[in-house]
């Protein structure tokens, strides 16, 4: 095992515990909470992948912004500590069979999708004005498109917290 | 690149045991006398009424939203302003077109900037007016 | 070249320390920035800025530890070291004492790439000033969440205006940011000073920037809740914001790090837009190494300490600003201006193919640059 398989390891289990605990807590404020180790080992995943740029973005997008909006989300709502989100008669068959038929088509897409990788021992190269490059000329159609997608976020966001 | 990074990581580690390693020199040296009435929510040395966990404002959560659109917006012009210099002085010409994409991304979301600006959406005492005025 | 590359390249021959692996060196230069400036820096900016607020407010400012008080922070530190540990029996304590490490962890790890001079910033990355705006949106996580943990009404309000100012000056302040990165074209912080020179600033580059540089020096005082932003905690109506429940250590690494952060603001403006380590109109990159190395680190400290003493000259003049006028100010006037200057350094950019004003007279006077 290299070292970077070590790390790899290291960083799925910094995202895979907090998941379970995101899953399993009973407390919605520490379950939105627990997310920021995965968030990290995310971005130190991508990192391990030469990804530079897309780990700090992971990092400002994940944990400095939408934590904080979940967050938010979270203490908007009543009684957090009470008893209330604990629903007594949990409905655990349908998302249980929901969730296997998600894995499912996870695993079926991962095993068929032809990866094309070749691993090399390089140092990988920085990533950023490379994706600028591609965003201004391969990708300049879907480049232009993200701000409209912006743009109707910002909007739908707007008109839904004006209506309460 | 991973030279550097490691250390980053390497800080994060220091960085995330010395917040523990102040408190345990703390706790050798410090007196610890506890006492039920230090340990009660600090009110201006009013009896605390109720606690703290209430509903707030949603304004709150908009302005997350309004910084989360806007952080993405700028996270995709990082890598466009990094090469922006390139393109500027190596492709001849091509310079003013690249300077129009830039700007039609950046001029609709204004569209939205301009929209919530006119509707009011940035004055936080706007929902206390409104009720006044209802 | 980092400062642990450099340093294990500098030592390569001697008996002991050669043989210590790279990782060893990271080690001994993170725990070296840690105790070596950063904790004696913020407390010596504490005692300067009691000092200087004596002098505006014609009083005399701490002056009996030490002569002139000079060692007033050591018995602050002592002080608050020494305070009793206490969590309100009320409060979250996970969260409680998770906060001040989240807070800790996002305002320390920024040092990581400030350069002080060449081969002196701890880790050289190719995406040195977005690292730095990733790990600073941290803190507004810690603040509501110390905020919401000690369950003190003062705190939680304190916390959330804390949280919803950070995130909106967020967006002025990577917008000036990301106007900056447009004239030098890259994110590596040593690029970024080596792109400038005694002459060019990127300040000088254009109009647009002149004005960046200032919409950014507001917005980060905004971010680092100073005065006269400092909504957060102000202490005449929220007593003392997100850390009123927190007491000894914890409050110091508050504190410690509030001081922090408006360090790394005046060190990122200084790197930005006021020419790093480059001394205006001296132009000192001949000198050999280790003449150049000691005189870019006193040129940087002197431009950001100049920059944090403006900053604490502000905040000891100007009254508070409110809530409503605070986010006004944010979103109507700091963020319109600062994509203006955006817009406006990219068309300039396209227009005059990446040329600045300086190199421009250069060209018209017909000198080689």
């Amino acid at each position: 095992m290299t070292a970077q398989d070590v790390f790899f390891y290291i960083f799925a289990l910094i995202v895979l515990l907090p998941a379970i605990v995101c899953v399993f807590h009973p407390n919605i404020l520490y379950a939105g909470l627990s997310l920021f180790g995965s968030f990290f080992g995310v971005a130190g995943i991508y990192l391990l992948l030469g990804a530079d740029f897309i780990a700090a973005t992971q990092v400002l997008i994940y944990v400095g912004g939408i934590l904080i909006l979940i967050l938010f989300a979270v203490m908007l709502s009543k009684d957090i500590y009470g008893s209330k989100f604990q629903d007594e008669k949990k409905k655990k068959i349908l998302p249980t069979l929901l969730g296997l038929t998600l894995l499912g088509f996870l695993v079926k897409f991962i095993l068929t999708t032809p990866w094309n990788m070749t691993l090399t021992d390089e140092a990988p190269l920085p990533t950023t004005s490379r994706l600028g490059d591609l965003l201004l000329t391969d990708y300049l159609l879907p480049f232009e498109l993200a701000s409209i997608l912006l743009l109707a976020a910002l909007i739908g966001a707007i008109i839904l917290a004006r209506s309460k | 690149m991973y030279t550097q990074f490691a250390t980053i990581l390497i800080f994060l580690i220091v960085g995330a045991s010395m917040v523990p390693l102040m408190l345990l020199v703390g706790k050798i040296l410090r007196p610890s006398n506890p006492d039920p009435k230090k340990l009660t929510t600090y009110e201006c040395g009013e009896e605390p009424v109720g606690g703290s966990w209430v509903q707030f404002n949603l304004r709150f959560y908009v302005i997350a939203i309004l910084f989360l659109i806007f952080d993405v917006e700028v996270v995709l012009m990082f890598p466009i302003a990094v090469t922006f210099r390139q393109w500027m002085t190596s492709q001849a010409g091509k310079g003013l077109l690249v300077f129009a994409e830039v700007a039609l991304f950046i001029g609709i979301l204004l569209i939205g900037f301009a929209y919530a600006w006119v509707k009011g959406d940035f004055e936080w005492i706007k929902t206390t007016r409104s009720k006044k005025e209802s | 070249m980092s400062l642990p590359e450099f340093l294990k390249d500098l030592f390569a021959s001697w008996p002991l320390l050669g043989i210590l692996p790279l990782w060893m060196y990271s080690l001994l230069c993170v725990l070296g920035l840690l105790f070596l400036f950063l904790f004696p820096f913020a407390g010596v900016a504490v005692y300067i800025e009691r000092k200087i607020a004596g002098d505006i407010q014609a009083r005399i400012g701490p002056n009996v530890v030490g002569p002139y008080g000079i060692l007033q922070w050591i018995a602050d530190a002592l002080k608050l070291l020494l305070k009793e540990d206490i969590i309100p029996a009320l409060a979250d304590k996970k969260l409680f004492i998770i906060s001040p490490m989240i807070i800790f962890l996002s305002g320390a790890a920024a040092y990581a790439v400030i350069p002080f001079a060449e081969n002196m910033i701890l880790a050289d990355l190719n995406i040195g000033i977005f690292y730095l705006i990733a790990i600073t949106s941290m803190v507004a996580l810690g603040l509501i969440l110390g905020g919401w943990a000690s369950n003190n009404k003062w705190s939680l309000l304190g916390g959330m205006r804390a949280a919803a100012q950070i995130v909106s000056f967020e967006v002025p302040v990577a917008l000036c940011i990301l106007t900056a990165v447009l004239v030098t074209g890259t994110l590596d912080m040593t690029q970024i000073v080596k792109n400038q020179s005694p002459y060019h600033w990127n300040i000088f580059h254009n109009p647009f920037m002149f004005i960046a540089a200032f919409v950014y020096y507001i917005a980060a005082l905004a971010e680092a809740n100073r005065t006269p932003f400092d909504i957060p905690e102000a202490d005449s109506e929220l007593v003392s914001g997100y850390n009123t429940e927190y007491s000894g250590m914890r409050f110091a690494i508050f504190f410690l790090i509030e001081y922090a952060e408006c360090f790394v603001i005046c060190a990122v403006a200084t790197t930005l837009f006021l020419g790093g380590w480059h001394p205006p109109f001296i132009d000192i990159s001949g000198l050999a190494l280790p003449l150049r190395m000691p005189l870019q680190v006193m040129v940087f400290m002197t431009k950001a300490v100049l920059l944090l003493l403006v900053m604490m000259w502000i905040r000891w003049t100007l009254p508070r600003y409110r809530v409503d006028q605070l986010m006004k100010l944010c979103w109507e006037v700091l963020v319109p201006f600062s994509f203006a200057c955006l817009l406006g350094t990219a068309f300039w950019m396209a227009l005059f193919k990446g040329k600045g004003i300086p190199e421009l007279i250069y060209t018209l006077l017909g000198w080689a640059s």
